[in-house]
């Protein structure tokens, strides 16, 4: 069954999001990637407001190729998310409770989302042209001189992923391969 | 003594930047489509028929199969009775810079690995020249997206390490890889030479098409037990478990020293691209 989660995501609704579960995201989300990162939490460091409203939010991790004439935005799907294991305890402690990227994180990330309450989203790496027809609208937020690193505001529609780790801490990462080789055992 | 002019060098390298992107090499979609066909675990067959629609997509509308347009790396044939006229270099450069910007690509290259400005046009190329005999220029372009790169690794293993020491690491960079690289991957592997060579052999394992095997028997039975302990892991396509880690391992190999066993692995991730042409 797929669930449908609404962005901006309430604490509310982390309950409903296991590990494993597919879902469809609607609403707005915002991307970041490395260098937006790091600038985001030196502002967090220094007590200042972020440029979008953190509380609730979804990042995705993302850096998109150019639009061509028509599309909202061009090829859009995730980047690795270990590079941003550095940040995103500061950004979860600041209200952020939903990221999406692909591949593994960090003990110290995994241990904010349980305590602060966040979850992890996985979504299909190198499918950036088919995931790019659910985003439809997206504007550039700050950090334009980044270029496809800027923080953008995106609309997405049944934007498709999976929780790969929930706020309890369940891993798909660990749990799906451990299925698969009870399956076939 | 053949003539070429530099403008077609830049001209034909603009035009593989893009195709390259937006086409993924026949030999790479049908094991994607092997894979979609027999892979048992459902989660993993479903991404994998995401995966599909994926490059058909980016296919029929002539975008980018991936965001990650990659560094180009451009790999250059030529043959000892070829003249170019006009830099060489700066036409492949040119030809680069004209592809991304021209063809709507991500420009994902910083002029200094450590100030971390971006050069705002993807250059510069990362070139391998090839002095072979003739007098024709062969002409690769091979985006390389940083997500599998980053999982790569090198290690001069000891000649005592042997054949067992070569596939325990070979599935160490796998294990360690995970879902990082996204998976389905193609793994290179380099045998040999020097600490560079070895790197260089697994990066061009990768050019290499999937549906040929290594010319030696011993290495192609190498290459195939890889691929089959490589994907009974379980790791699966993204990570989520399942059969398909690997569409292929590709080893390539050369002499080397006495003392020495250098063994690199290269991971591309199910985006393998490569165009070649000839001039
Ligand atoms: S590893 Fe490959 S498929 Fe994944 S984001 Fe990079 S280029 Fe794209």
């Amino acid at each position: 069954m797929i669930k449908k989660v609404t962005a901006p995501l309430t604490k509310e609704q982390l309950k409903d999001l296991h590990s494993g579960d597919d879902v469809l995201i609607t609403g707005v989300i915002y991307t970041a990637r490395d260098a937006a990162h790091k600038r985001l939490c030196e502002l967090l460091a220094e007590g200042k407001e972020l440029p979008f409203d953190v509380k609730d939010s979804i990042i995705y991790y993302v850096g998109p190729t150019p639009a061509k004439e028509g599309q909202a935005i061009g090829s859009a799907g995730p980047t690795t998310s270990y590079r941003m294991d550095a940040y995103s305890p500061a950004m979860i402690a600041a209200g952020q409770t939903g990221m999406i990227g692909k591949g593994k994180r960090g003990p110290e990330v995994i241990e904010a989302m349980k305590q602060h309450g966040a979850v992890y989203f996985g979504a299909i790496g190198g499918a950036g042209a088919y995931l790019s027809r659910c985003i439809k609208k997206a504007e550039v937020v700050c950090y334009e001189d980044l270029g496809s690193e800027a923080v953008r505001r995106l609309e997405v529609v049944d934007f498709p992923a999976f929780v790969i780790i929930d706020s309890e801490g369940n891993n798909l990462y660990e749990t799906g391969r451990k299925a698969y080789l009870d399956s076939v055992k | 003594m053949r003539e070429i002019d530099s403008k077609v060098i830049t001209k034909a390298v603009r035009d593989l930047c893009i195709e390259a992107n937006s086409f993924l090499p026949e030999d790479i979609k049908a094991r994607i489509q092997k894979a979609c066909d027999t892979e048992p675990w459902p989660l993993a067959k479903s991404i994998l028929g995401i995966i599909k629609d994926n490059y058909e997509i980016a296919e029929e509308n002539r975008v980018p199969i991936c965001q990650d347009t990659g560094m180009a790396c451009v790999f250059l044939e030529i043959g000892q009775d070829v003249h170019i006229t006009g830099d060489l270099e700066t036409a492949i450069h040119e030809g680069v810079k004209l592809g991304y910007t021209e063809g709507f690509l991500r420009k994902s290259v910083v002029r200094d690995p450590l100030d971390r400005v971006n050069t705002g046009d993807n250059t510069p190329a990362m070139i391998y020249y090839n002095i072979v005999p003739g007098d024709k220029l062969t002409l690769t372009v091979a985006p390389k997206g940083f997500g599998s790169e980053n999982m790569s690794q090198i290690k001069m293993l000891k000649p005592s390490d042997g054949l067992q020491g070569v596939k325990d690491f070979v599935l160490k960079v796998v294990e360690d890889a995970g879902p990082n690289p996204c998976p389905p991957v193609v793994v290179g592997v380099g045998i040999g030479g020097t600490f560079d060579k070895a790197a260089f052999l697994a990066k061009k394992a990768l050019m290499r098409s999937t549906d040929v095997r290594n010319a030696k028997p011993f290495y192609a039975d190498l290459e195939n037990e890889l691929l089959e302990k490589i994907n009974a892991k379980g790791i699966g396509p993204q990570g989520v478990g399942g059969h398909t880690y690997a569409l292929a391992v590709n080893i390539e190999e050369m002499p080397t020293h006495i003392a020495g066993l250098p063994c690199a692995v290269n991971i591309n991730c199910h985006v393998t691209r490569h165009k070649t042409v000839e001039l």
